[in-house]
């Protein structure tokens, strides 16, 4: 059933006239051509389609575009500051933590996530907070580098 | 090599290729100077390998050197992780004589590049590498040619630097690439070899660089084939059929047409449902009412490795070196095993997408595919469409490993677009993802082999069942030897119960491991250290030089094992690459569950082009390879794959992740493929590990927690 539903994306106010059962994965990338979302598994197994909402990581292939009203929802779209890239978005590129790079959105969504409910964390927090993200090319070492290496440079900015 | 001969028959067809036309480059194309050359490398690899095939005569890529001064290479290789983007811009940067930024490479596209046959087999640095330089080298004397007659001062005179010509004697005499290519089309072709750089002279190759696609990878601006998007564009969903061995009777679409806005097509076996909205084509997708039927192979989990043997094909001997029966009378110890090696998924990260759109006459397909040439030609031929009519775009593609070498959704996608006359995606979901995978085929070694007293191996009798030779080779100094082949490469048509096809490092992930089990094996009963077993078995040089670096880095303690350490040791060779790692388990013994601690790689590629990218290919490969050693299992019954996503299918995460310690030796010799070799020793070295530890040998992979706790109770 069709309905008025509003959300704030990206830092912008949306309304959009849909199904609040639709899967927000697929509104993001059909309705607001947002494609850095990435479909993976469709079912909450593999992270590519890891979104923020209200700040916390959230795998929106099995999210309902109607759990989203009210909320704020960024996507890697929504990270960088105009061509200033988010810390943890830089911290990929400094450590080359990347091959194929289907993956990356998912990964640097839920790696901002992790760090803004825990923004001191162990070498151990990071495996367990990232372990439902799966990367095929193996760049697992330098994506554990890249979130300690953003975790110290926003703690160094506060 | 099964993908050179995939395209045997495809070859012999064509007498010349329907690539890019010179004329139509020049047309489309702005000034600036041209170079085009072709690749016969590949080729002669296979040659070497007793085919005959030769590539036809066409160029295989071109340079095109730009008013502003940038350079653009177009070739047929794509770009999906393993960052040939960046390595091969090294190598046109150095020779040229540009800033390495200067360079930008096309990729893929049919309509721009010339005919490739697919980027696999770590072919692109070794193979297209030094046809890409050498023109890069014959552009730079051309540009050479034009700036001596500007400035007035011989060639010998000259000099490079960034692009600017130079008197070498007054450096304020020169002139830039872009003010030599103003206004100008030249278009050269190789017709010598030219001299390229001496390793001494390299500036930009064999510097560490970084990818160039990173910050639009980071940004979520890198489009993939599922990020195109077109006005009017429908998602395709397909019926599927529940069993590779299933052939459609029936199907009734009449619920799924009720669903507002859908569109559905049956064409022959294609039967599709289309709408504008991903999940509305789902939601019609599940109303399809299909009747399917066929006859299953009886082959299951449960007995494929017994039906595998039973169905043998008929063997080829590759070697037959000494005598095997003399080898035996020599032995102290005669050893016999047998090795199995499950079917494994590629799974990319991303599944199988392709969008086509059929406008004035010409098919356009984004794909994203290993293979656009061939591609290019499979759509053309199912269309019924002249091969200039139909272009193939790959994006960027999220993973490959060998399984996008098939492009079955770029088919299906220009299938559709031309029927519906529409711009159509095709993405398959994860299960469709599994279901058609090109999986690595389940394999059988059988190995029997003999230590004489001294502890030299002194005869190899060595067979492979459905893996292919690839990394068969014994590597190892023995005088009596025999090597047998059953089934073709790693296809071996007919016998498995769906298609399988090269995954990363095709048949020698299988071959080391048998062999390196099998060398351990030797090495803990003759009561030698198994590094010292090696060496004392080597002569192969490239071979001793990994082995005892890993062992230095690894500061290798020489013991018998089992030594209740955990560490392990294996060797091998892929893609002109040698490599040796080792590796320190810990094991659960109430579990099973192997924790990999840390891995340590030497590997020796001849010149590294880009230690940085080489360096993140071996970590891949390390970590990548701990799935197919640890844990993965495709479950299937008969035609019908059971494995449809990752909560049963488990590839490596976080905290599997060993530390690692990799290194590249120096060497100043043509450079060898990177992608794929440090995934090879993968399942031994654990193995070894593993045994190392507990005393429990393994001799089938996926090594899981079940098969681990089966090993430790026959300690």
């Amino acid at each position: 059933m069709t309905e008025t539903i509003e959300f704030r994306l990206n830092g912008k106010k949306v309304s959009v006239q849909l199904d609040a059962s639709k899967t927000l994965l697929w509104v993001l990338r059909t309705h607001f051509n947002l494609t850095g979302t990435k479909y993976g598994c469709g079912e909450g197994y593999c992270g590519a389609c890891t979104v923020l909402i209200d700040g916390s990581a959230v795998r929106s292939c099995i999210t309902s575009l109607g759990e989203v009203a009210g909320k704020n929802v960024v996507t890697i779209e929504g990270l960088a500051d105009g061509d200033k890239l988010h810390p943890v978005q830089q911290a990929f590129v400094d450590n080359d933590a990347l091959q194929c790079g289907y993956c990356t959105p998912g990964m640097i969504m839920n790696a901002v996530g992790l760090l803004n409910d825990n923004p001191n964390p162990t070498h151990e927090d990071i495996i367990w907070g990232m372990e439902n993200n799966l990367c095929r090319c193996g760049a697992h070492n330098r994506i554990i580098e890249a979130v300690e290496t953003a975790a110290a440079d926003m703690r160094n900015k506060k | 090599m099964d993908e050179f001969n995939d395209y045997k028959d495809y070859l012999k067809s064509h007498s010349s290729f329907p690539g890019i036309r010179r004329r139509d480059f020049l047309r489309l194309m702005g000034g600036g100077i041209y170079i085009f050359f072709r690749v016969g490398s590949a080729m002669e690899i296979m040659a070497a390998e007793g085919d005959q095939n030769r590539l036809p005569n066409d160029l295989n890529a071109f340079l095109q050197i730009h008013e502003d001064g940038t350079v653009t290479c177009f070739t047929g290789k794509i770009e999906m992780g393993q960052g040939v983007v960046t390595g091969l811009a090294q190598m046109l940067a150095d020779e040229l004589d540009v800033a390495f930024e200067k360079v930008k490479m096309v990729m893929g596209d049919t309509d721009l590049c010339p005919w490739d046959m697919g980027t696999f087999g770590s072919l692109s640095t070794r193979a297209f590498g030094p046809y890409l330089r050498a023109a890069a080298a014959e552009a730079r004397m051309v540009l050479l040619i034009l700036a001596s007659e500007v400035i007035g001062v011989p060639l010998e005179g000259l000099d490079v630097n960034e692009g600017v010509v130079f008197n070498r004697k007054d450096n304020k005499q020169k002139v830039t690439y872009p003010q030599l290519t103003e206004g100008k089309k030249i278009e050269r072709f190789l017709s010598e070899k030219p001299e390229v750089k001496d390793y001494s002279e390299f500036r930009i190759m064999g510097q560490p660089r970084f990818r160039v696609d990173s910050v639009e990878k980071v940004t979520g601006k890198a489009k993939y084939s599922g990020d195109i998007r077109l006005p009017g564009m429908v998602y395709a969903r397909i019926l599927r059929p529940p069993s590779h061995a299933s052939k459609l009777v029936s199907v009734d679409t009449s619920e799924a047409e009720k669903v507002e806005g859908v569109q559905i097509v049956k064409d022959d076996d294609l039967v599709a449902a289309l709408h504008e909205d991903p999940e509305m084509a789902d939601k019609a997708r599940r109303l399809f009412k299909a009747e399917f039927a066929g006859d299953e192979k009886p082959i299951s989990n449960e007995n494929v490795f017994a039906y595998l043997n039973e169905n043998a094909p008929e063997g080829n001997v590759n070697i037959n070196e000494g005598d095997l029966e003399t080898g035996k009378k020599s032995s102290e110890n005669i050893f016999e095993n047998e090795f199995h090696d499950g079917y494994v998924a590629h799974s990319p990260m991303e599944p199988h997408t392709a969008m086509a759109f059929l406008e004035d006459g010409k098919m356009t397909v984004w794909a994203g595919t290993q293979t656009p040439f061939p591609a290019k030609s499979n759509i053309a031929r199912v269309l019924g469409f002249e091969e200039e009519k139909v272009r193939v775009k790959p994006p960027y593609l999220g993973g490959g490993f060998g399984g996008k070498s098939a492009h079955q959704q770029a088919v299906e996608a220009a299938r559709l677009a031309k029927i519906t006359g529409k711009p159509v995606m095709v993405d398959w979901n994860r299960q469709e993802e599994f279901f058609y995978d090109e999986f690595r085929p389940a394999a059988i070694v059988k190995i029997n082999s003999g230590v004489d007293d001294n502890g030299k191996i002194v005869f190899w009798d060595y067979h492979v069942y459905y893996a292919g030779d690839r990394g068969g080779e014994t590597m190892y100094n023995v005088p009596h030897q025999k090597r047998t082949v059953y089934g073709r490469g790693w296809r071996a048509p007919g016998i498995h119960p769906f298609p399988t096809g090269a995954w990363r490092g095709p048949g020698n992930s299988t071959n080391t491991f048998a062999r390196e089990v099998q060398i351990d094996i030797m090495a803990a009963k003759a009561g030698i250290d198994p590094v010292e077993f090696r060496l004392k078995n080597l002569t192969d040089q490239r071979a001793i030089d990994v082995l005892t670096e890993v062992a230095k880095m690894a500061d290798w303690k020489p013991a018998q094992s089992p030594s209740k350490r955990g560490y392990g040791v294996a060797i091998g060779a892929d893609a002109g690459t040698y490599v040796a790692h080792i590796a320190k388990v810990d094991v659960d013994t109430r579990t099973g569950e192997v924790k990999v601690l840390k891995v340590w790689c030497a590997q020796e590629m001849g010149f590294c082009v880009n230690p940085q990218g080489a360096t993140i290919q071996m970590e891949g490969c390390i970590n990548m390879g701990l799935g197919y050693a640890l844990k993965e299992v495709v479950e299937f019954d008969g035609g019908q794959v059971r494995t449809s996503n990752f909560d049963t299918y488990e590839i490596p995460r976080f905290s599997w992740i060993p530390e690692i310690d990799t290194k590249i030796l120096d060497r100043n010799a043509p450079p060898q493929g990177g992608g794929e070799p440090a995934i090879v020793c993968m399942g031994a070295v654990i193995n070894n590990a593993i045994y190392d530890l507990t005393g429990a040998r393994l001799f089938e992979m996926a090594m899981t927690p079940h098969r681990i706790l089966g090993a430790l109770k026959n300690v």
